[in-house]
């Protein structure tokens, strides 16, 4: 067989040795197929993954929740309502007065650790009053673990989709300016130093607030001010260049490669030199910034919304949930515990898992998120 | 050199001049609708929107607008129609709150950052830079204001303790002391999310610069390994901090730290724009957005140049 090889050296011979090896020993192994067998060792990134998908799956199940569990919905409110909690009635929302900074009991005497409030909700009622309000109530009588579990869809929802936005969008000027170069690159990079003269979150506050009065009005696209596709397009812009950047410079060097010349010389046009050619081989990197843009971008979203330039009340998100429950704190610290608690769990499960995608993927890339 | 300074001048004056475009984009034609009705603000009378609308020339071609809008914000004419105060004056008076939390939480960013990325890198794989690593993480996973808000109801206002004060900002020039406690809580809010930022790009970056063939060679001449480290590795690997370093610092300075000044109640540029939100009052907005990205673009120079200095390699010619 070798020698055959040796005397009539062609095209096949290759694979010709390849079929006398007996299969189990020699077995192609794609990139993706190392990377994953890179992944599944690390436990801790998988536990990660597996930390998200569980938030993801359980505030999807939010309405199964609210409707059988809580028995209420993510707006309703029970100020004046009554709850049975051990067999004791109480009131979902007590009339306020002075209230002791430390001990959040009614103050005796007025003084400097006292301080006026105007609603007293009730608190965490953990599972004693069989159900409702797991985690207390807000100032206005609505079920804050409800609020919780529908402002996580609002969040998630903003996160993921303002990725996927940021993300395409960022490939297609990456691509556009590393394979055309010259005057297209110029244009977009430019473009993208100019979105860097901004800091990020002020860049949000602008435009949230801009169209938060308003909405947007655009021709065929009607956007009111409290839409939830307002936030979303705000950050997923907002992001572009920080992830645009790093991959414009990726596709930069590939585009000096041989197989992109070996493709030219084919008569391989733009386009599909662009998408089939040169897509996949970014795509690792793009896996990894989609992961660690989601995290980014549901803490930008809490942001906005905390300042009252993102998702606008009385929709539920994590981020309007902590401004609500910041007026409460020191009555009812869990109204802005839970919420952000929330906001860490999720974050930091993408962030580990991006981190270990990272190192899978390719051991030695420093693809990195600037914020 | 020289040329290099000026050449990166005009560009600067130029991005300026584009930020101030974008600026224009971003408030009067992105959002579509009448831009009057958004820039007299909630509490406008329709007589109200009809004199923004003559003195803001929104019945003008946009270059006349653009024009207007320029001339308002670089002469302090900007007006908040909301509270009726000039906006100029307002960012003027948040400065030096903005200041001292921006120069006090960047030392102790950098400071604990560079030592953060050092130990775990010098430590790397161990269990100490598995420990940090995870505390970097959860670090940067911490919504900057939601941290504000739960360590001043912890350790300001009785949650455990009252050993810093309840929020709010004093001059330094009344009580230096006074001006030190205050702000000694948020500067460390702040800094929480830097220090896991740049522990974990230095610590990348040293042990890049590990494996280099000079500091094999110094570690062959029999240098001690402090010394390799400091005056070898540490010399290279913390050039891409200087960067970080100028960019965010502009930026918390530039009205970047909202979120912190917002939770402590400093009264800075950032919640001066903050405040400005809940009543839909966009010129403050408008301003601290220029102010801010001024301040980005000035710092970029300076980077620049620094950069040049530090690392020969990019020297400009």
């Amino acid at each position: 067989m070798a020698q055959r090889a040796e005397s009539e050296f062609t095209l096949d011979t290759a694979s010709e040795l390849a079929s006398a090896e007996r299969s189990t020993e020699i077995r192609g192994r794609s990139p993706w197929f190392l990377a994953w067998r890179r992944l599944r060792r690390n436990w801790v990134a998988l536990g990660s993954l597996c930390v998200f998908f569980a938030i993801v799956i359980a505030c999807l199940l939010a309405p199964v929740y609210a409707k059988h569990v809580a028995h209420t919905g993510p707006n309703a409110q029970h100020v004046l309502e009554q709850i049975t909690v051990n067999g004791e009635s109480r009131q979902v929302v007590s009339s306020g007065g002075y209230i002791d900074k430390k001990s959040g009991k009614p103050c005796v005497i007025s003084g400097p650790e006292c301080t006026l409030i105007s609603a007293i909700p009730i608190g965490p009622q953990w599972f004693s009053a069989g159900g409702r309000f797991v985690l207390g109530a807000d100032a206005i009588g609505r079920d804050v673990a409800v609020r919780l579990l529908y402002g996580g869809r609002t969040s998630l929802f903003v996160g993921i989709v303002s990725s996927a936005i940021c993300t395409l969008l960022a490939i297609v000027l990456a691509l556009l300016a590393g394979y055309f170069g010259g005057s297209t690159d110029f244009v977009i990079t430019r473009f993208f130093d100019l979105f860097f003269a901004f800091p990020v979150v002020l860049l949000g506050i602008a435009l949230g607030a801009a169209l938060a009065v308003n909405g947007l009005h655009w021709g065929p696209i009607q956007l009111e001010g409290s839409n939830i596709w307002i936030p979303t397009l705000i950050i997923s812009y907002v992001l572009i260049p920080y992830v645009g950047r790093p991959l414009r410079g990726q596709v930069l060097s590939l585009r000096e490669k041989e197989f992109i010349e070996a493709s030219v010389a084919q008569g391989a046009r733009p386009w599909r030199i662009m998408f089939v050619e040169l897509l996949p081989n970014i795509a690792s990197s793009v896996l990894v910034f989609f992961t660690l843009i989601i995290a980014n971008n549901i803490v930008l979203e809490s942001a906005l919304s905390f300042l009252g330039a993102g998702v606008q009340p009385p929709t539920a998100s994590w981020g309007t949930m902590i401004a609500d429950g910041q007026q409460l704190i020191v009555t009812r610290p869990w109204l802005a515990l839970a919420p952000g608690i929330a906001i860490v769990l999720t974050v930091l499960s993408l962030n580990v898992f991006g981190d270990g995608l990272r190192d899978a993927l390719d051991p030695r890339a420093k693809v990195k998120i600037e914020h | 050199m020289l040329s290099f300074l000026v050449r990166r001048l005009i560009g600067a004056v130029l991005v300026c001049i584009a930020v101030t475009f974008i600026v224009f984009v971003i408030f009067i034609v992105i959002p579509g609708g009448d831009p009057a009705e958004r820039i007299g603000g909630k509490l406008a009378t329709p007589q109200n929107i009809i004199n923004i609308r003559h003195d803001w020339g929104f019945d003008r071609p946009f270059y006349v607008q653009y024009g207007v809008m320029m001339q308002k914000m670089l002469s302090g004419d900007l007006v908040s129609y909301t509270k009726g105060q000039n906006v100029a004056d307002q960012i003027i008076q948040g400065i030096p709150a903005t200041f001292s939390l921006t120069i006090g939480a960047s030392i102790i960013w950098l400071f604990f950052g560079v030592l953060v990325g050092v130990i775990s890198a010098v430590k790397a794989g161990k269990l100490s830079d598995r420990v940090i690593t995870v505390l970097a993480l959860v670090g940067i996973s911490m919504p900057v204001f939601w941290l504000g808000i739960v360590a001043r109801y912890y350790l300001a206002e009785g949650g455990l303790v009252t050993w810093f004060p309840d929020g709010g900002y004093v001059a330094f020039l009344t009580n230096p002391f006074s001006w030190f406690y205050h702000l000694m809580l948020p500067w460390v809010v702040l800094a929480v999310l830097y220090i896991g930022f740049y522990g974990r790009v230095l610590r990348g970056n040293v042990l890049d610069t590990v494996n280099e063939d000079y500091v094999r060679t110094a570690k062959a001449k029999g240098l001690a390994p402090n010394r390799i480290m400091v005056k070898h590795v540490l010399r290279t690997s913390l050039i891409p901090i200087v960067t970080l370093f100028g960019l965010d610092f502009a930026a918390v300075l530039g009205g970047g730290a909202i979120l912190t000044e917002t939770v402590f109640d400093l009264h800075g540029v950032g919640q001066y724009a903050a405040q400005s939100i809940n009543d839909f009052d966009l010129p403050p907005i408008m301003g601290v957005t220029l102010y801010g990205a001024f301040f980005i673009v000035i710092f970029s120079v300076i980077v620049d140049l620094l950069y040049a200095y530090l690392d020969p390699r990019i020297r400009p010619t």
